[in-house]
């Protein structure tokens, strides 16, 4: 790095001395060394330019006096060249490297979710009460027989359906990218709740073998974790073959993170990076995929199904249905907006497509093909609220996995810093000084409530709609109507203009 | 008896225990006037101590026989035949601080208040009910519970 930064910092912490009152929690807690203490003068000053607005010391601060602004832009206005891209190109004049960064794509394309709304009864039609009427938000997945008949019992190499009790998943986070603390808090919740969590790529730590069996277990392109014991203990496995926030990318986790129990879990040595390849060497084509389907079907004696998740690229549906008749039974499609622990920042911000218009797509080609009873179609990427998870589902999905939704709730604040393994909150980091900040009994407790604050939601906006069970609004997309979209968007989301009638 | 205990797996080291202490033994139970007003800033009764990465949160343990109360010289130190607590009437301590060597945990620290004698140290907030350091632990790492002999 230069002595002389052309940058100036991104943000100033601002403490109040009138409230302040050096009790140091700021200094000890901020992961990024921006909080200092002078012991020799008892003075509290901060390092701006370390700062990246994790918003720890703000949290933690006991007498309300600290407050994080962001600093104008260092230059006038201009529309072309925004901060972000002077930014960027001033950090890669200094070190010559290619930008990284965490989190999902926080670019301003639209989001479609937000042009999307939802249908409720009145008086020809009535709206049910959750409170009042059971409603059931059960979800089954997995591979429907076609057509059902009694031969199905005896076919031995259909896999059993599993149900999850609210049609919301955790999606995977690997143990390395995120804290022994913080996956956890996910096996645990997941449990709780009745839902499944998934391991990501990087195995399921021995002492967490008590949620196998709410664990999606993963088997990514590096194969870290994977044995025999590892995919039987599991519910579900699946095969990782991208993931929305770097499609076409690999992953790597630097040595660094690859602490003792990382290294142990992964069955890899310590401190060696852990890299993903962007494709798995023994996959170029739906026949090897389909090899590796039925191998880890016959490896589990075809008691787990078996999902896949890609990326929601530009052609996903025809992928899709390649993946469907390759034998799989649960598709996870995963949208631009997708989180990561680390990814090029060109990668995040430029490469994949919404996750509205793959999961629509891909809904409407099998349907089209006749083979959308073979698989449940898992939509994930960007998944804000619940009201997100119902246009999803009514748009096609079967369940939707979440992951940046349960890291803010778990003190995520989106700082973007998660390759750097300093998170401040505990999460994405291997340092046991950071890590034990995140109770996983706390942890746990959030992600519950979080669960069960959707899943309530989720109950009153179907009633809302008439309809008492989640199954009688998959796919069904009368309950959508699209505002301020154009007609070609309109065609492939598959629904009608607001004001038109059913 | 209840007892504080740390579980040094979740202290995170922020040290708010001592600030929720020192709010809560101030006259006027308000952060910023006992850190304003009364200058209490390093007054806590549990101390937290450090050896990164693990911390942990030490309070006097109450002890069954405890030697602060067998040493005192002007009968100060007391434990409460009922809550089995170990305070101090403060106003009969005289300050010789034998309390203070004789901790086994040095839990016990010399200080003053209002210009007289005072020894620092826990009295698990007799008149609250639960203590402020649990109470405002934001990780769990403080509970205040009931456990066996030597647990």
């Amino acid at each position: 790095m230069p002595t002389l930064s052309l940058m100036p910092p991104e943000f100033s912490v601002v403490r109040d001395d009138n409230k302040c009152i050096k009790c140091l929690a700021c200094v000890r807690q901020c992961g990024f060394d921006a909080q200092q203490y002078d012991a020799e003068d008892d003075r509290l000053y901060a390092i701006d330019a370390n700062c990246v607005n994790c918003q720890r010391c703000v949290s933690i601060c006991p007498a309300g006096a600290l407050t994080i602004y962001k600093n104008p832009p260092p230059m006038r206005p201009n529309a072309h060249w925004t901060e972000g891209h002077l930014r960027n190109i001033v950090k890669q004049a200094e070190t010559g490297g290619v930008l990284l960064t965490g989190m999902g794509n926080d670019q301003p394309f639209p989001p479609y979710f937000d042009r999307l709304l939802l249908n409720a009864s009145q008086v020809t039609n009535p709206s049910i009460d959750p409170l009042r009427e059971p409603m059931e938000l059960r979800t089954y997945l997995g591979s429907r027989a076609e057509p059902v008949s009694r031969e199905e019992s005896k076919d031995k190499t259909r896999t059993p359906l599993v149900p999850i009790e609210t049609p919301i998943m955790f999606s995977a986070m690997s143990y390395g990218s995120i804290s022994h603390e913080a996956f956890e808090s996910l096996a645990r919740a997941a449990k709780a709740f009745g839902t499944l969590f998934n391991t990501g790529e990087g195995g399921l730590p021995e002492d967490l073998y008590e949620y196998a069996d709410h664990a999606v277990v993963q088997v990514a392109s590096g194969r870290f974790g994977v044995h025999a014991g590892y995919l039987n203990a599991g519910r579900v496995i699946e095969i990782k073959i991208g993931q929305g926030a770097k499609p076409g990318i690999g992953g790597h986790l630097p040595g660094e993170k690859i602490t003792a129990p990382v290294a142990e879990t992964r069955m890899i040595p310590e401190g060696t990076d852990a890299l993903s390849p962007a494709p798995h060497h023994d996959i170029y084509s739906i026949e090897d995929l389909k090899q590796l389907i039925f191998t880890l079907k016959e490896a589990t004696r075809y008691q787990k199904p078996v999902s896949v998740k890609i990326s929601a690229v530009h052609n996903v549906a025809a992928i899709a249905s390649g993946i469907a008749r390759a034998g799989a039974d649960i598709i996870a499609i995963d949208g631009f907006r997708g989180g990561t622990g680390a990814a090029p920042t060109m990668i995040r911000d430029h490469v994949g497509i919404p996750i509205e218009l793959a999961i629509a797509a891909v809904d409407q080609r099998l349907r089209e093909e006749g083979i959308r009873n073979r698989v449940s179609l898992v939509a994930a990427g960007g998944f804000r609220s619940s009201a997100d998870v119902v246009k999803a589902i009514a748009l096609g999905a079967d369940a939707v996995y979440i992951a940046t939704a349960t890291l803010i709730a778990l003190g995520c604040h989106l700082c973007q810093k998660c390759y750097t393994g300093k998170c401040s909150w505990g999460i994405a980091t291997q340092d046991p000084y950071r890590s034990r900040r995140l109770n996983p009994e706390i942890g746990a407790e959030r992600l519950y409530n979080l669960l069960r604050g959707w899943s309530h939601e989720i109950k009153e906006m179907l009633g809302g709609m008439g309809i008492n069970s989640i199954e009688s609004l998959r796919g069904n997309r009368l309950h959508l109507r699209g505002v301020g979209l154009n007609e070609v968007e309109l065609k492939l989301l598959g629904v009608k203009h607001a004001g038109e009638a059913m | 008896m209840k007892k504080v205990y740390a579980r040094p797996a979740y202290c995170m080291n922020c040290h708010l225990c001592e600030v929720n202490c020192i709010v809560a033994h101030s006259r006027s139970r308000d952060l910023f006037r006992a850190y304003k007003r009364e200058n209490l800033r390093g007054t806590a009764r549990v101390i937290v101590e450090e050896r990164l990465p693990l911390s942990v949160a030490v309070q006097c343990r109450h002890c069954d026989d405890p030697r602060c109360v067998a040493g005192c010289i002007s009968g100060a130190m007391v434990k409460d035949s009922e809550t089995g607590i170990v305070y101090c009437q403060e106003d009969k301590c005289v300050g010789c601080w034998t309390c203070v060597a004789g901790c086994p945990y040095g839990a016990i620290r010399p200080g003053e208040k209002n210009g007289r004698p005072v020894p620092l140290k826990c009295d698990l907030c007799r008149e609250a009910g639960e203590p402020a350091c649990v109470a405002g632990c934001p990780n769990r790492a403080l509970v205040f519970e009931e456990r066996r002999a030597g647990a």
